[in-house]
Order: C-alpha cells, then sequence, then structure tokens
C-alpha cells in the first residue's frame, strides 16, 4: 500500500494530550484511519484515556466509551451484542487496551470474549510497561528492563501474549509495529472484514517509557524487529504467515541483528552497559531470543 | 393474566423476560443459577429474543451490562453474594455512566466460610455505589418490583441502576403463587427504552475521560438528585402498576396495621413479611404495634422514618451489620430520627447466616423492645 492510498478520514483530532514521540498516538491515527467512522472503541484506563484530553473536550472523531481497566473486552462484547440486536451490523466494534490492561489484568475479560466468539476487534498497544501509572512492570516487559518496581532489571522473561490468543483459535490474530504504517494499516483493515473475534498487538515504542530520545519512536520499533526481539505475523483461521523482516528470521534467510543493538539505545537497559557490561544477562537475552525464534520455526514454519 | 405457581428465581427471570431487554449478561453463583437457567429456558424455546452473554465473571457481566446499555439497550443481570462484591467496581461505573440496568441480587452471606443461606450484607455493603435497592417480600412482588424497576430506571428524571434484591431460598428457592399480567399490559407499562445518551456514530462523543475537579462534583449532585427524584417516582410508579395490574406492595414502605400504633417495627426482605405475623398475634394480645416494612434502602426514606417517629417508638431489625458500627437500617433510621424525634429506637441484629427468624421470634424481639429490657441494639438468637 501506497502513502496515497492511507485513508484520508482522520479520526484522531491534533492537539490531543500524548507526550512528544508517542508510539500510541502514531498507531491510533493508523487503526482509526483504516477503521474509519463507523466504529465504536472502548477504552480501558491506560494512556489513552489522557491522548483523549480532558473532558469537555475529546481528540477522537469517533464515540468512545471508556471503561474499568480490566473490563475492555467485557464492555466491547456488551456494546456489540446491543448494536447487533439493533441491526447495526455495519458499525466495527473496538478494544484498544494497553499492554497492562492486556497481559495483567484485563486477560480473563478478553480470554472470555475470544472464546465467546465476539464479533469485535482487541487492539492492544503494547509499550512493554505500566506508562500511564509512570513505568511500572507489567507482564510484557522484558527480561531485565529497568521500571520503577523493577529497579536493578526485571528478572522475568515477558510472556508471549501472542500465543496465548493462538490458543483461541479465532478467525484473526496478528502482530505488529508501529513502525510499519503499511503492515498496521493492511492487517486492521482486514481484521474489520473478518467476522468474529480479532486480535491485533502493536509494538509502541515509548521514549519516556523506554529512555530514548523522542525522535527514534520509530527506529526503536524497526530494530525491535530487525533484532528479532518483537516480531511481525499474522493469523488467519490457523494458519500462521510471518511478515517483513520477521519472515526472513523464521526462513533463516537473513540473520536478526543482536537485540543488544536495540537495547543499547534505551536507558531502561543502561544498567547491563555501565560501569561495565554485564555479560551474564546480555547473554541470556540473546540465547532466550535465540530459543524463541527456533522455537517459533518448529511450530510456525509456514508452507 | 395467569396464575405461575413457581420460585422467587424463575418469576424474577419471567418479570425479566416480559420486560423484553435487549442484552442479558450473566455469570452463574448459587443462590442465583435457576435465575439464569430460566432465562436460558425462555432462549431456547425462543420466548426471549434479546441477546445471552454468558460471560466468564460477575465483573464482565456488569461490564457487558455497561456496554451494551451504553450503546442504547435495555439491559438486566442477576447475581448473589459474592458475585455482587466482584462486580463493585462496575456497580459504581454503572451508575456514575447514568446506565439504567436492572439487576436481581439474591441476598446470600459471603464467605469465608462458604454458606449459602441468606443475609443481607451483600446488597447493604453495595449501598453507597448510587444505585437504587428495592428488597422484596413475596414472589408475586419480586415479579412487580422487576417490572416497576425498568420503569423507574429508564425514567428521564433518574437514569440509574435499579438492584431488586429478594432472599435466598426463603423467597430464590421457595413457590409461591404469582399473577402474571398479560405481555401487552407489560409493554405498556414499561414502554420502548429511550436512552438517557448512547454511544451513537452520528454523534460521536467520548464518555468517561479525564473529568477535573471543576467538573466532576456535577456528576456525583446529578445522581444525587435523581435519588431525590426517586422518592417521588417510586411511589407514583407502584400507583400506576397498581392501576395496571392490581397489585401494590407500598412506597418506599409498605405500612401494615399502623394506624394508632404507639411502637412502629422497622423489617425489610423475608422477614419483613414474616413481621406482618408477628403484628397479628401481637394486637390480637392488645398490643398498639404496628409495621413498616422497609422495601428501598436507596433512596433511604428518611423523611418518611421521621414521620413514623412522630408516632411511635421505633424497632428495628437487622439482617446485616456494619462490622464496628451496628446494623445499617438501625444506624440510618436513627440518624434520620436526629433532631427531629423524641421517638426511642430499639435494635435487633438477627438471622445471620441465614439463621431462622420466625415470626415468633420477631415477637419476642418486639415485646423485650417495648418492655425496656433490651439493650439500644443487640444480638437476637446469636447470644452464646
Amino acid at each position: 500500500m501506497a502513502l496515497k492510498d492511507y485513508p484520508v478520514d482522520e479520526c484522531l483530532l491534533q492537539g490531543n494530550a500524548s507526550c512528544p514521540g508517542c508510539p500510541a498516538t502514531i498507531g491510533l491515527r493508523l487503526v482509526l484511519k483504516a477503521l474509519g467512522k463507523k466504529t465504536i472503541m472502548v477504552i480501558p484506563a491506560c494512556c489513552t484515556a489522557v491522548i483523549e484530553s480532558l473532558y469537555p473536550h475529546t481528540s477522537f472523531d469517533i464515540p468512545v466509551m471508556n471503561i474499568a481497566f480490566e473490563a475492555a473486552a467485557a464492555g466491547a462484547s456488551g456494546v456489540e451484542a446491543a448494536l447487533r440486536q439493533q441491526g447495526r451490523t455495519d458499525i466495527t466494534v473496538a478494544a484498544w487496551a494497553g499492554d497492562g490492561g492486556t497481559y495483567d489484568i484485563g486477560i480473563q475479560a478478553l480470554s472470555g470474549a475470544l472464546e465467546r466468539r465476539t464479533n469485535f476487534i482487541y487492539i492492544c498497544y503494547n509499550n512493554q510497561i505500566y506508562s500511564n501509572t509512570g513505568i511500572q512492570r507489567s507482564g510484557a516487559t522484558p527480561y531485565a528492563a529497568w521500571t520503577t518496581t523493577t529497579v536493578s532489571g526485571k528478572n522475568e522473561f515477558r510472556k508471549e501474549m501472542g500465543e496465548i490468543i493462538l490458543a483461541h483459535h479465532i478467525p484473526y490474530a496478528a502482530q505488529t509495529c508501529i513502525s510499519y504504517p503499511e503492515d498496521v494499516i493492511s492487517k486492521i483493515t482486514k481484521a474489520k472484514n473478518i467476522q468474529g473475534p480479532k486480535y491485533i498487538e502493536i509494538l509502541a515504542p515509548c521514549p519516556p517509557g523506554w529512555r530514548f530520545s523522542m525522535d527514534k519512536t520509530v527506529e526503536m520499533g524497526r530494530l525491535a524487529v530487525d533484532s528479532g526481539a518483537w516480531s511481525l505475523w499474522e493469523c488467519e483461521n490457523d494458519v500462521m504467515t510471518f511478515n517483513g523482516k520477521s519472515k526472513l528470521i523464521l526462513e533463516k534467510k537473513i540473520q536478526r541483528k543482536p537485540v543488544e543493538e536495540w537495547i543499547k539505545y534505551q536507558g531502561r537497559f543502561s544498567h547491563l552497559f555501565r560501569p561495565q557490561r554485564d555479560e551474564v544477562r546480555l547473554k541470556a537475552i540473546e540465547d532466550y531470543t535465540d530459543n524463541l525464534w527456533e522455537r517459533y520455526r518448529k511450530c510456525y514454519t509456514t508452507k | 393474566m395467569t396464575i405461575m405457581m413457581d420460585t422467587g428465581n424463575r418469576i424474577g427471570a419471567k418479570a425479566a423476560v416480559m420486560a423484553k431487554p435487549e442484552v442479558v449478561a450473566a455469570y452463574p453463583i448459587t443462590p442465583q443459577t435457576t435465575m439464569v437457567e430460566a432465562i436460558a429456558e425462555y432462549v431456547a424455546r425462543g420466548e426471549f429474543k434479546g441477546e445471552y452473554i454468558c460471560v466468564e465473571s460477575e465483573h464482565s457481566a456488569m461490564s457487558a451490562c455497561i456496554g451494551a446499555s451504553a450503546a442504547g439497550s435495555r439491559t438486566f443481570t442477576a447475581t448473589s453474594s459474592h458475585g455482587l462484591l466482584l462486580m463493585h467496581e462496575m456497580l459504581h461505573w454503572a451508575a456514575l455512566a447514568r446506565l439504567p440496568v436492572v439487576m436481581c441480587n439474591i441476598n446470600r452471606v459471603i464467605g469465608p466460610g462458604w454458606n449459602i443461606w441468606v443475609d443481607e450484607n451483600d446488597s447493604i455493603s453495595q449501598r453507597d455505589t448510587g444505585w437504587i435497592q428495592f428488597y422484596c417480600s413475596s414472589n408475586q412482588e419480586i415479579f412487580d418490583t422487576v417490572i416497576q424497576a425498568f420503569k423507574l430506571a429508564e425514567h428521564q428524571k433518574i437514569v440509574l441502576p435499579v438492584m431488586v434484591n429478594l432472599n435466598a431460598f426463603i423467597l430464590s428457592h421457595t413457590s409461591m403463587p404469582a399473577e402474571i399480567p398479560e405481555q401487552q399490559t407489560v409493554d405498556d407499562f414499561v414502554g420502548k427504552y429511550v436512552p438517557h445518551w448512547k454511544l451513537d456514530i452520528d454523534n460521536p462523543i467520548t464518555f468517561g475521560n479525564i473529568i477535573g475537579p471543576e467538573h466532576y462534583y456535577k456528576v456525583r449532585r446529578a445522581m444525587q438528585e435523581a435519588q431525590q427524584n426517586a422518592k417521588q417516582l417510586i411511589p407514583q410508579i407502584a400507583k400506576d402498576w397498581k392501576k395496571a395490574s392490581g397489585y401494590f406492595h407500598g412506597d418506599l414502605l409498605e405500612y401494615y396495621k399502623c394506624e394508632g400504633a404507639e411502637h412502629i417495627l422497622l423489617s425489610m426482605g423475608a422477614i419483613g413479611a414474616e413481621s406482618k405475623i408477628a403484628i397479628d398475634e401481637m394486637q390480637k394480645a392488645g398490643i398498639k404495634i404496628g409495621l413498616a416494612r422497609v422495601r428501598v434502602i436507596r433512596p433511604f426514606p428518611a423523611e418518611e422514618i421521621r414521620k413514623l417517629g412522630k408516632q411511635a417508638d421505633l424497632i428495628i431489625i437487622d439482617r446485616n451489620i456494619s462490622i464496628g458500627s451496628e446494623g445499617v437500617l438501625f444506624n440510618e433510621a436513627k440518624a434520620a430520627l436526629y433532631g427531629e424525634s423524641e421517638a426511642k429506637a430499639t435494635g435487633f441484629i438477627a438471622g445471620l447466616g441465614g439463621k431462622d427468624v420466625t415470626y415468633k421470634d420477631i415477637e419476642t424481639m418486639c415485646r423485650k423492645a417495648m418492655n425496656g429490657s433490651a439493650k439500644k441494639q443487640e444480638w437476637y438468637g446469636m447470644e452464646d
């Protein structure tokens, strides 16, 4: 898809309250372009509650319902059921939640809504932390990353939410990243035209949370993919396809960059490099990533 | 009109289905289960045409009702005890969002230890969430109150969620006859749901974003005004339903033989029903005592209780306790009397954990209060 083919509608208005360099607004803008004005969005507690701006103002040009932290998927289930009763099948119902609201507190409601085959799109913008509350660890935070609750670095590896979603065998699931606008738009557009539950996760590199310069947001997303710390894929009716560089890495057509190439720009990992290199943890990160891709190759080798 | 001989749960389900909600979202919990099972049977028979979402928790049940209501549909759910407590956050949410969800709650004990019998601590502990709360004393009253609850919740002067409470087993699982009106009667009475606000692609609003101190208080104040409006509308709607169906169970309170009474008993729920027999017995013995059965605890009928305090001393039975304080009805009734009445108020805490409270027990409590041998508030039948 060329830039000139992007939908022209802007449902995210100018003058919102996001931080400079915010990846969530990049993602939202693309997502809303793809979804269009016939969309109702359900948003739990997350940065977007701030991006919406203060009552009585709003930065959204579609109807939005804010709901409690753990309740996005359940709230969206209700909206979807009501619209179906009213015969409004022309309206897309989307939940838009952060990784805390998805991986952690909201996973029960999400799993329930997927299992019930709710006709909606659940979108997780994953900045790998509780950023709205001031950078605390979540289930999506990578190993060794500093957060305000993992002061010397997180001791555990992140959970593979994508694979938890795949276990629900929904019609469409995908991972993407704000650094690849065509990928975001094409996956959201595809999801919009599929009946049943859809899950799309968007990696969202957060400058204040990851401690990098606000002009590097897009670059941080690309390096995450190049290093295999993040992957682009989609799974349609249980058929898995890796996309872009992730496909080349999976098929061993290129070698992934060391994850170090990604994390060295991020202040949240600075304790791995200063005052001296923490070889043990740096090796653990590369080993984990190698094992992850080996497992991907075993489970998801595409025909 | 037909007679339905069935349990409180099944009669409550019948009323809910006849009110034609577009979305029901529910999660099973004893002793509410037979109510949601009954709704599932209506779905299976094609008699209920709405969406029935079998969610994975009560928190999601209320969240789904909130979503559906915000999208402009009439909604219903039912729960009990721990289920109600799990909903707590979303009970506040529904009320603050001004969504007229109607819910039956089967009053059941809170654990640990596990106990499925009746007491009212579950719903009493939710009294500050902004929901209007009814307490029923018969299966007919359950039917009639559920119908009235939709009318009340959706009234433009209210737009608040309504909880209809019925005591576990004593009502939920006990068969009693109830007169079921024609569908047309219910349709005419409840009317078509006209949402006060909704998520609408033609009028996109952002609902529930960040709201500063300069605006937030207005939300609370409007809720308080709506609850005050309910004090007028509950009696009005009860009167209108009497006209439509012939049935009337009282306004905010049901007064039973209060004329000339020097003592008035305040009680709720199934104890409220049992109290009538105790009053009959005592009046037969020449005692000037009447009953004011509290049907609604939110809005709290303070003016009505003050009026009673001008006529008689009050005896108050609570099937709940606010630990560290006292029975909630006792506490709030005294607050209503404060500075306005010389009436003596004597309180009893009875029937916790499902302990049976018979009319003889009620009579014993009343006699104790009347002969002055009772403490200001004491535990009855649970002294050991």
